[in-house]
């Protein structure tokens, strides 16, 4: 294993990462000032401009949909509200899979394997229907939504924490450390915490695509964001109803849910990569 | 035609020359050994000769046999040679053998893809081998995945499939390595028979086996052929300073001084420990069993046992990293109850720890400088930090590492430093005992010699204790003043330095002594006076536990249990220790 | 063998009441309980719908009597679909999607595992990297993307294949469907399978193989195809759960009236029961999967079986 500043070093060295990380970084930066640029709002319908294509007249770079909204700016709208729910969503199940995986790996024992057992029995569920039955029995709102998919995430985290931390505190410096009498908290936080530091890394980034998909998912079955708001599942569904006068409103939602997924999964990837090489190194 | 011709082999993985420049030639029906230090390139140069180096390898030079070229050969011509003609034993069976095939089909496979047999007879002649090399009940083996196997029988298992297509030249790569020194002695027997008819070129790192088992050696220095000629000539008068370096870092079992008993006080006293586990099934393990021990100021005492005996199990217990079944812990007269956590903080500077693995002993995240002042930073509050700094580079001074080496990560680091800079955080806060927990295991002969030396030096200037855990009694015959031997849990036998290794009272440390082989041609050594191997630990033999194996045992060593004794001035657990000559 | 099939076995029901508890604890503890509605009925109206769906019971009754139909195959009756009770629904939807998603896992197996395999053996060559990029590009693309860019582009310009399902008949119309629900799934199991060969090919055992003079096909099918296959294997509980997911968006996509369809409308139309029915069924399907997967685990590694 290398020192967290080499493992930067190696990170900053691969070009897959600042690649795709160069690119996600491109298309949050649009997404953000994009709107704020535009001459066009969101919510804006226009019955004389319906369904029109993509133009560089009045910035509609992106045509407009059925009302006659700008599709540019609801584009980048969705891509915002994909992004901040992923972000959320994969901070909610950072911080509840780390903190449980955590404290299972840690205190071990008995404790360790009622709360393992718990989380391999909601392993075996099907979430995203428990999810979708839980939109449907309360009001759809955001904040649900964020809870549902890091519910979903936070399990593999907790294992995989939970698996690095039992290894972590059976290694001899731990045992060594606990010999010569460094406290618990100190145990934790200098011999135990920044060696997970780097799994913990790279399982955010494999999340957020994750999260992204089952967002993305929800809004284009109607269950997750509602209009006017939109994300990038709900435009896409929007653009089926059209494809075949409108194919725009299709493709380009469709083109950039699949781009950023794919920048994250091929980030994730390249993570595990680099982090791995440190292990064989 | 010399049945292996190796001319000018060099391996390279980039600018990394792992071989270089090798050229020796084997004939038929020899049997040769190479001997040389981890990294001196042996394993590499095996896989060479089988065609199995990794891709990115790069060779050059050539490799006959029987006069067809294999190096850079293909892998049809490979093949064709591959277990008819050359086959090759690996260190550890437990990773050689694949787990999810049984035994018997993996030596069949071998037999139908090369076209020796089928159906019924192919199973008759793998049950054949398995027979000759010395499995018993081999329908039964047959049958077995590996992990249903012992380490002994699994070694045995990958023989059988290396002899199966009867080669011409049997290669072994450490065969023994991963084996307790008695099922050593077995296995070394039987490549010895096996020798007879076959040609072997035999790689090893202990020049004990050398020196038993094979007629010519090679010796090997970082990729580099440094000497070759017969076991004898070079064991009689190497010529090569670093062939001379090797025979005199083997520790030996005949030759030099052992140290004699000191009379200091009793710092840590062990009363009636045992130590078990919870199985996840249920059981539970009793790894430890009722032991008591003490240890003075300024002793070295060694705990002796094969893997499993409940060495590591005694001394972590004492040192309240796993909890005691039952027992008492003293550290100079005080009880010490518990896990580590509960002690008080100040008993805690006294009792310090190295363990084998040096890599995994030290925080990958921390630098040199801050492992070994972390002891400081918990007990010398009062110090400031450039106080502790200049404690610091002193101690790493002490252990051999000048100022260089505090900026470095463990990963930068050879295993021998990092052992050095384990030693120096144990060392730091100049402890009253220190727990060596097979600390040299991993290190090279004359790497091996140096931490030896590192720790004699520290008991010599204060009156520190050393408790030594070991599986090999020759590495510390020199350097402890007594010797505790384990066999299940129990203790066995406990004795001075001196008459433990000129007269053991119990057959099992007999049979432990025995089978350590003697690095020198002209002594006998390593024979086997022991068959078989460790039962399991859960479900231990009835009375004396080592009595399926002891060729002494009488009806009451199966009945009851030998309670420690004095024999002879030494400790022994032994029902017929006074009438027995061993 | 036999205690540890038994044991799966027992360990499975546990895990099915949870399921039951929660998904019935999740429709009745939303506030106001499943028949408030943005309607306002007559308050007879609304009694006697109390009293049918027994919602004047204390909670714990309710459950119990649900769970009773449940165990007997009673799942209750449709809100919105009044004259049929929610087994009937599912009884008659099941059908068709169990023959989309059979053949979409099918397929997906074929290919993933036969792309990721040939891919491992021929390790960073352009055929594994052509493999691993269409992999990824798999993976990032959700099946509700795939569906639709597929019928846009083969059945509206090309005209190649049928667009929906009905009026269409024969093969030709599961094509898209089925193809959509597996190239992600596909995409995931070449990579899973690519994985776990390089390092089952890696291990020493193999090395060992090569010595004894096997050649590549030899030691694939003897020795590396086994350990190979478990992660594989591992995955077959999640991949089912991602198909049934996937039919859902393709079913609603297609037009095809299959379960999946019938679980939107059911949770767009807020028909707890239905919604809730199908959960349950989906969780149960799930499940004994997962068993089946563990037990088949243990008969491919001897090393779990002891346990
Ligand atoms: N943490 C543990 N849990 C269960 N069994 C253990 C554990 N540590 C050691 N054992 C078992 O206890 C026995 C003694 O082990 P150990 O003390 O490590 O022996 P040694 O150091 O002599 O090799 C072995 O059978 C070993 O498998
Ligand atoms: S007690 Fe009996 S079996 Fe045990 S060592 Fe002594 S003679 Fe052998
Ligand atoms: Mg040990």
């Amino acid at each position: 294993m290398m020192s967290l500043g080499s493992t930067w070093q190696r990170l900053r060295q691969n070009r897959t990462v600042m690649i795709c990380g160069g690119l996600l970084f491109g298309v949050v930066v649009v997404a953000c000032i994009g709107p704020l640029v535009s001459p066009n709002d969101y919510l804006q319908t226009d019955f004389d401009n319906l369904l029109s294509p993509p133009t560089v007249t009045d910035m509609q770079v992106f045509g407009t949909d059925d009302l006659g909204r700008d599709l540019f700016v609801r584009s980048m709208l969705g891509v915002r509200v994909t992004i901040v729910i992923a972000v959320v969503a994969s901070a909610v199940s950072l911080v509840i899979g780390v903190i449980y995986g955590a404290v299972a790996g840690f205190v071990g024992g008995r404790v360790d394997a009622v709360m393992m057992r718990f989380v391999d029995t909601l392993y075996a569920l099907p979430f995203i229907f428990f999810v979708i039955l839980l939109m449907v029995a309360f009001e759809r709102n955001f904040l649900l939504i964020f809870v549902a998919i890091g519910a979903i995430n936070w399990l593999d985290m907790a294992r995989i924490v939970r698996g690095q931390t039992l290894s972590l505190r059976e290694r001899e410096f731990v045992a060594a450390a606990r010999v010569t009498g460094v406290s618990a908290p100190r145990i934790i936080f200098r011999h135990i915490a920044p060696n997970l530091m780097g799994v913990v890394i790279v399982y955010v980034t494999l999340t957020i695509p994750q999260a992204i998909l089952v967002e993305s998912f929800l809004s284009f079955l109607g269950l997750g964001i509602q209009e006017p708001q939109t994300s990038l599942g709900a435009l896409v569904n929007a653009g089926v109803n059209q494809m075949e006068g409108a194919p725009w409103m299709l493709l380009i939602p469709a083109a950039l849910l699949a781009s950023i997924l794919f920048c994250c999964n091929f980030l994730g990837d390249a993570m595990r990569d680099v982090f791995d090489a440190r292990h064989t190194a | 035609m010399s049945l292996l011709q190796v001319d000018g082999l060099t391996i390279r993985y980039g600018d990394n020359e792992v071989v270089r420049d090798l050229s020796f030639a084997i004939e038929a029906g020899e049997s040769v050994g190479v001997v040389g230090e981890s990294g001196s390139g042996k394993s590499q140069m095996a896989l060479a000769v089988l065609g199995l180096l990794p891709g990115n390898a790069v060779t050059n030079g050539s490799v006959l046999l029987n006069g067809t070229e294999v190096l850079n050969a293909s892998e049809k011509t490979l093949n064709g040679l591959r277990a008819r003609h050359m086959a090759l034993v690996f260190q550890d069976p437990m990773q050689a053998l694949n787990p999810f095939v049984r035994i018997g089909a993996q030596l069949r496979v071998i037999l139908t893809t090369h076209n020796l047999a089928s159906g019924r007879e192919a199973d008759a002649r793998v049950l054949d081998m398995l027979q000759r090399v010395g499995l018993p009940d081999p329908e039964r083996q047959f049958r077995a995945y590996p992990h249903q196997l012992s380490g002994g029988m699994r070694q045995r298992a990958m023989i059988a499939s290396a002899l199966i297509a009867a080669p011409e030249l049997l290669i072994a790569d450490e065969p023994t390595t991963a084996l307790d020194v008695t099922v050593q002695a077995q296995i070394l027997e039987l490549l010895e028979e096996i020798r007879r008819d076959t040609t072997l070129l035999l790689i090893t790192h202990d020049l004990g086996i050398i020196a038993g088992h094979c007629e010519r050696m090679l010796v090997l220095e970082q990729g580099r052929l440094v000497e070759s000629g017969t076991t004898i000539d070079i064991f009689a008068s190497p010529q090569h300073e670093h062939t001379a370096a090797l025979i005199d870092a083997a520790p030996r079992l005949d030759r030099g001084d052992v140290l004699s008993a000191v009379a200091g006080n009793e710092v840590l006293q062990l009363c009636n420990v045992s130590v078990s586990y919870d199985e996840r099934n249920g059981d539970s393990l009793q790894a430890v069993r009722n032991l008591s021990l003490s240890v003075s100021a300024g002793e070295t005492v060694a705990v002796v046992g094969e893997s499993g005996s409940g060495k590591t199990s005694l001394v972590r217990a004492a040192l309240g990293l796993v909890p005691l079944q039952s027992g008492r812990v003293l550290f100079c007269g005080e009880e010490l109850g518990g896990l580590v956590q509960s002690r008080p903080i100040a008993m805690r500077r006294d009792l310090q720890l190295v363990f084998q693995d040096p890599a995994g002993s030290l925080n990958p995240q921390m630098r040199v400088a801050s492992i070994v002042d972390e002891p400081l930073l918990v007990h010398e509050r009062g110090l400031s930090s450039e106080e502790r700094q200049k404690q610091v580079a002193a101690m790493l001074d002490r252990v051999g590492l000048d100022a260089s080496y505090r900026a470095r990560f463990p990963h930068e680091l050879s295993g021998g430093q990092a052992q050095r800079v384990a030693i120096a955080r144990a060392l730091i806060l100049k402890p009253k005992v220190l727990v060596c927990d097979e600390a040299v295991a991993a290190l090279d002969g004359s790497v091996r010699k140096e931490i030896l030396a590192l720790l004699g030096d520290a008991q010599k200037d204060g009156g520190l204790a050393i408790v030594f855990i070991t599986h090999d009694l020759a590495v510390v015959r020199a350097i402890s003043h007594r010797v505790l031997v384990m066999y299940m849990g129990r203790l066995v036998e406990l004795a001075d330095c001196a008459s433990l290794y000129s007269r053991a009272q119990h057959p099992y440390t007999k049979a432990l002594l025995d089978a350590v082989p003697t690095p020198d041609p002209a002594a006998a050594g390593g024979t086997v006076s022991l068959s078989g191997e460790v039962p399991s630990i859960l479900s231990p033999p009835s009375g004396c536990a080592f009595h399926p194996r002891c060729r002494f045992a009488k009806d009451i060593c199966r009945a009851e249990l030998p309670l420690p004794r004095i024999v002879n001035g030494s400790i022994v657990a032994c029902h017929r220790a006074e009438e027995i000559s061993l | 063998m036999l205690r540890y099939t038994v044991l799966r076995v027992l360990g499975a029901i546990p895990t099915l009441l949870l399921v039951i508890v929660l998904a019935f604890l999740m429709v009745h503890a939303a506030p106001g309980g499943p028949f408030d509605d943005e309607r306002v009925l007559p308050p007879e109206i609304e009694a006697n719908i109390a009293k049918k769906y027994h919602l004047d019971e204390p909670l714990h009754r309710q459950f119990l009597r649900y769970l009773g139909g449940v165990v007997q195959g009673d799942l209750g009756p449709s809100y919105s679909y009044r004259d049929h009770t929610v087994s009937e629904l599912i009884g008659g939807a099941l059908p068709l999607s169990l023959h989309l998603g059979a053949l979409a896992m099918l397929l997906s197996l074929i290919v993933g595992v036969t792309a990721g395999t040939a891919a491992a053996l021929r390790k960073n060559t352009v055929l594994d990297r052509t493999v691993m990029a269409l992999a990824m590009t798999g993976i990032s693309i959700p099946v509700f993307v795939v569906a639709p860019v597929l019928v846009l582009v083969l059945a509206v310009y090309l005209q190649w294949l049928p667009a929906g399902w009905s009026g269409n008949a024969g093969g030709a119309r599961y094509l898209l469907p089925v193809v959509s629900l597996a190239l992600p799934q596909i995409a995931y199991i070449a990579r899973l399978t690519r994985a776990s060969m390089i390092d089952v090919l890696a291990s020493d055992f193999i090395r060992t193989a090569r010595a004894q003079g096997l050649g590549t096909i030899a030691i694939v099918r003897y020795h590396a195809l086994k350990p190979a296959m478990l992660p594989v294997l591992s995955y077959m509980g999640p991949a089912v759960a991602a198909i049934l997911t996937g039919s859902v968006v393709v079913e609603e996509i297609f037009g095809i009236p299959g379960l999946g369809q019938l679980f939107v409308r059911g949770a767009l139309n807020r028909d707890y029961t239905l919604v809730l029915g199908i959960v349950i069924f989906y969780a149960t399907l799930i499940i004994l999967l997962n068993l089946l997967v563990d037990i088949l685990y243990a008969v491919i590694d001897p090393r779990v079986r002891q346990r």
